[in-house]
């Protein structure tokens, strides 16, 4: 009898849960209207015949409980019923598969209005190429990355040289207009997905894939990598803005071309010896740091790192937490240089300064923060801790190991890399969480000192034109 | 049908003495299943352990410290892995194949036996190469079950260096012994039948066990070449697979290689796969609810056609694991196709179990309460089944938590139903001892509702888009807090029924020792193994001569009979009738 009153139970439950619960498809903001009309379809169906095969099976046991005195029917075999079920299951089936392939013919069919973009992945990080006023995109291939071409394209191509660069995590797309994406990836596979435009593809190494829908809602909607990609897997967030066609376009003009970013002025080291002055009285004349002012070593620092973090400080994306005492102190100091030429020149000086290791004050267990470490600040970070261009990751070995303290402990209290700006921060803060015993933030910084710290030639890449 | 003459002189049986050849080295079929069962069920108890590592995780984010993104994708990847290969298709086929074969059709033992019990020692083999994984530098591969490369041989994955090798090595090695047993199971069905077993007579058990072991050797080695090539890349630096790639910063020696072709072989394997552990499933469950339903299973066959059907298709819709795999999407309406015409057959037997019920008089026994809950939840997960075959419906879904709910209802929590239901209906003929129905009940109870308190809420998780395989779902736009607490309360429910799974070991173990002895027939049931002379069997199975089958595995209530049931392997003169209800008449099919 319980279980007669269990089925019973489990199917009204099930239809409870269904019309009550607050958990239903993401209200949508493309054309694909159509694809949530299939999901309904089949749900319905479907659910036709969970009610009814469910409250038959309850009924059954119901009926035909055991009783010693009575005995089963004998019937081997009906074959006008199976004929019957096999034609309603055959209709069923027909009902759902019949709209299914039909909006589906609609979705391998790109419009030939739409436009392209293309959406590059890498571990675990975004970025988009606009086709230039020619409207084509250059050829691209993995051969041609490195830090100054980081999207790989082809610099003999002339079509690529009027490309719109977008490295920033945000891309956007104008309203009403229907937009083939391009996928591409670097690395590994990763997936483009906007829950709200209700359409997903891979983005596969070696090939290009893609995908089309028409954005119909202006807003701003997450993108998220639906393939799994590693351990940053989960942190590899975007996020597309669709606007107004007006809106769009200055967006779009701000952004630098292919050609831009080829032709970007590199630093000059004596004129960044002038910035370094007023970075120098805290920060040492050699760059080596000072623990009594709070002022971390820069020597040795990435240039493409130190580079962010002042664009950083002197937007207001970073140095504004009301409880980044030491932050708030910098960002008017990296007022001082007032545009991209100073950074560069500074960052260019700095790249001159000896490498020498920074003195060691913090202690742990090293054991224990080798075995933090290795899995999961060294993917990034590398093993070795010299950081990685590609990734965004900077030199760990040999900094000041009580500014990577202050740091982490920053990142864990959600006082850096809470801003919307920080596109990179967000990852570490979440990294973060893997140190979440007291003392595992010490044993790290611990593990990190006892590495050699590398040859210069070795080291992550320090040109001013890096990564982002 | 000479070897049955041989068959009848036991003679010359060669009976092991000591308890080495008994018990460990044995090549008795009954031993080797217990060895293939204890071992899957040991191994699985930890990738038990680590869904629950990885539910707490989900559940409450911010609370285990030793949890790391590296180890939960290593949880996620080698929970995966155990339970679907070393589970699931070893408990089905190198478990209950091996026992219930030779039993069910008739015959003294598996054609091969040497070859049988190398086959189970391959088996332990493979699984401790997996398991030495945990302990190899970088821990085991986090790569996913489905170990997708270019990740899965990379920096930026864990174990992509030792972790990733030893899974493809063990895989590798569990295909090995896959292929021993399965020839074995293959050519026992096929010459080995006793008098009278017609193929057309065997319960549905051996159908579902024989489709399914015919799908694994041509399916394993997809996934066995698969396995190599994977390893010549990452060993050798062969490009099968990997195109030219710029990981994390370095630009590597690859070109030329294609990730979608791994796919391709992987789900060539990954399909039928799932038919490998469904249609023993199938065939299994059928014999328990024709047994505890006093009633002949409804339509033979039917059932027997939609296994072979079921088997069939499964070969031409592997792609519809790839709709959004970047393959070409003109593929997706041949596999939406084929992917929903195996819906009808699926559907049949479905209707069929339930037609079984209909004008029975059903015992409700634990094996009972677990085939139907397994009806439950197989109607359910095969129903969403339908969403993610449909192309268009898949878009949305697809790498959804929907996904995961999906599968664990019809490959998970449906086959272990199943698993459940097998173990107490032939716990007694394998034992000879009855397990402890109290336990067994409480068992079922929280398991059951236990089990969709779990996945139901986890389909509207998809609907909402939550994606699957994240460590953290940190912060989004369109995932409310409210998602949030439902992770938590799937946890609970999660852990729930992990620990209550406790009960079944103990009700086991108990029983094993001190359970009531349960005679050579407690459910009164019609096939060949409950016919035999000793319970439980002893080795040779049936003493100085096999017997005789006269008719198929479903003759219960017969009308006139004066027991419900009349054996499979009693002549027709010796069925008693009621007075005046004239002579028995055979059923044929």
């Amino acid at each position: 009898m319980a279980f007669i009153v269990a089925i019973v139970l489990l199917v009204a439950a099930s239809l409870l849960l269904h019309w009550l619960s607050p958990w239903w498809l993401t209200p949508i903001a493309s054309n694909w209207s159509a694809i949530d009309d299939t999901i309904n379809i089949t749900l319905w169906v479907t659910g036709f015949v969970f009610i009814a095969v469910n409250l038959f099976m309850a009924y059954a046991v119901f009926r035909y409980r055991f009783n010693k005195n009575r005995r089963s029917r004998y019937e081997p075999e009906n074959k006008k019923l199976e004929l019957w079920l096999t034609g309603f299951t055959t209709v069923g089936i027909v009902a759902m598969l019949a709209p299914g392939l039909f909006v589906w013919a609609e979705f391998v069919s790109v419009p030939e209005e739409a436009h392209q973009v293309e959406v590059v992945g890498q571990q675990w990080q975004w970025s988009y190429r606009y086709p230039g006023e020619d409207g084509l995109l250059g050829a691209a291939d993995a051969v041609y990355i490195s830090p100054d071409n980081p999207f790989g394209i082809n610099p003999d191509d002339p079509n690529g040289q009027d490309d719109v660069l977008v490295t920033s995590q945000e891309m956007h797309l104008p309203v009403d207009k229907p937009v083939k994406l391009l996928l591409r990836s670097k690395d590994v596979l990763h997936d483009y997905s906007v829950a709200q435009f209700r359409v997903k593809m891979d983005m596969v190494p070696g090939s290009v894939s893609y995908l089309w829908f028409t954005p119909t809602s202006t807003g701003s909607y997450d993108i998220l990598c639906e393939e799994l990609c590693g351990i940053g897997h989960h942190i590899m967030r975007g996020r597309v803005v669709v606007a107004g066609e007006d809106d769009y376009q200055n967006w779009l003009t701000a952004q630098p071309t292919f050609a831009d970013t080829q032709s970007a002025i590199g630093g000059d080291p004596l004129a960044g010896q002038a910035h370094f002055a007023i970075c120098a009285s805290c920060h040492g004349s050699q760059g080596e740091g000072n623990q009594a002012l709070n002022a971390p070593r820069l020597a040795g620092q990435a240039g493409w790192y130190i580079k962010r973090q002042l664009a950083y400080y002197r937007d207001g994306i970073r140095g504004v937490h009301e409880d980044d005492v030491y932050g708030r102190q910098m960002a008017p100091m990296a007022a001082t240089l007032t545009n991209d030429q100073a950074i560069n020149d500074v960052i260019a000086y700095i790249e001159t300064l000896p490498k020498t290791k920074a003195e060691t004050t913090v202690s742990g267990d090293i054991a224990k923060g080798k075995a933090i470490y290795e899995p999961t600040c060294g993917i990034c970070h590398a093993p070795g801790g010299h950081g990685v261009w590609s990734v965004n990751a900077p030199v760990l070995v040999g900094m000041s190991d009580w500014y990577l303290v202050r740091q982490l402990e920053n990142y864990r209290a959600g006082i850096r890399g809470n801003h919307l700006g920080d596109e990179f921060g967000f990852q570490m803060r979440s990294m973060v969480s893997a140190l979440k015993e007291a003392d595992a933030i010490n044993d790290v910084v611990a593990y990190i000192n006892t590495l050699p710290e590398a040859a210069p030639d070795e080291q992550a890449s320090v040109t001013t034109g890096g990564a982002q | 049908m000479t070897h049955i003459a041989i068959a009848d002189q036991p003679a010359e049986m060669h009976h092991p003495h000591s308890f080495v050849t008994k018990y460990i080295w044995s090549q008795d079929h009954k031993v080797i299943a217990i060895q293939y069962g204890a071992t899957a069920i040991s191994v699985g108890l930890i990738a038990l352990v680590l869904s629950g590592l990885m539910r707490l995780q989900l559940g409450f984010p911010d609370t285990f410290s030793f949890i790391d993104p590296s180890d939960y994708y290593q949880y996620v990847t080698m929970h995966g892995m155990i339970m679907v290969i070393y589970l699931l298709t070893a408990l089905f086929l190198g478990g209950f194949g091996n026992y219930l074969i030779p039993l069910q059709i008739g015959a003294r033992d598996m054609v091969f036996p040497f070859l049988n019990m190398l086959s189970y020692w391959f088996y332990l083999l493979s699984v401790l190469i997996l398991l030495a994984s945990f302990f190899v530098g970088g821990g085991p591969t986090g790569a996913g079950w489905t170990l997708y490369p270019p990740q899965a041989i990379l920096r930026g994955t864990p174990g992509a260096d030792m972790g990733i090798v030893l899974m493809l090595v063990s895989l590798a090695v569990f295909i090995i012994a896959f292929t021993m047993g399965g020839l074995n199971y293959v050519t026992t069905i096929l010459q080995a039948r006793t008098r009278g077993m017609t193929l057309m007579r065997m319960p549905l058990s051996v159908w579902g066990i024989f489709v399914a072991t015919v799908l694994g050797l041509f399916a394993f080695p997809a996934l066995f070449v698969s396995a190599v090539m994977m390893a010549f890349d990452k060993l050798l630096g062969t490009s099968f697979f990997m195109p030219a790639v710029v990981s994390i910063g370095e630009t590597l020696d690859y070109s030329g290689g294609s990730p979608v072709l791994f796919q391709h072989l992987f789900w060539f394997f990954g399909h039928p796969e799932v038919y490998i552990v469904a249609l023993p499933a199938f065939g299994l469950v059928s014999d328990v609810l024709s047994t505890h339903a006093r009633k002949n299973i409804f339509g033979y066959r039917m059932m027997v056609w939609a296994i072979v059907a079921i088997g069939g298709l499964s070969f031409i819709v592997w792609a519809h694991h790839m709709y959004v795999s970047g393959m070409n999407p003109y593929f997706g309406f041949f596999f939406a196709f084929t992917t929903l015409i195996i819906a009808v057959p699926t559907a049949l037997k479905v209707y069929n179990w339930v037609l079984t019920l209909w004008q029975g008089n059903i015992r409700l026994t634990v094996p009972m309460l677990f085939a139907m809950g397994f009806i439950f939840t197989f109607v359910h997960g095969g129903l969403t089944g339908i969403f993610l075959g449909n192309v268009t419906v898949d878009l949305p879904l697809s790498d959804t938590y929907f996904v995961v709910a999906h599968f664990h209802m019809v490959m998970g929590v449906s086959p272990v139903m199943v698993l459940f239901a097998a173990i107490y209906h032939w716990f007694p003929k394998i034992t000879g001892r009855m397990f402890n129905v109290t336990l067994g009940k409480i068992h079922f109870w929280a398991t059951f509702l236990g089990t969709y308190a779990i996945y139901l809420p986890m389909h509207y998780l998809g609907f909402l888009g939550v994606p699957r395989r994240y460590y953290a779902i940190g912060n989004t736009d369109f995932i409310p807090d409210s998602a949030t607490a439902l992770n938590a309360n799937i946890t609970i429910a999660a852990i729930f029924v992990g620990v209550v799974q406790l009960i079944f070991i103990v009700n086991i173990l108990w029983s094993l020792f001190k359970g009531k002895p349960a005679g050579g027939n407690p459910w009164d049931a019609t096939s060949l193994e409950w016919q035999t002379p000793e319970t439980p069997p002893g080795h040779g199975n049936w003493g100085p001569r096999l017997p005789t089958v006269y008719r198929w595995a479903y003759e219960y209530s017969v009308p006139g009979a004066k027991q419900d049931f009349v054996p499979q392997n009693v002549p027709p003169e010796d069925v008693e009738m009621e007075p005046g209800a004239g002579p028995y008449r055979e059923h044929t099919v």
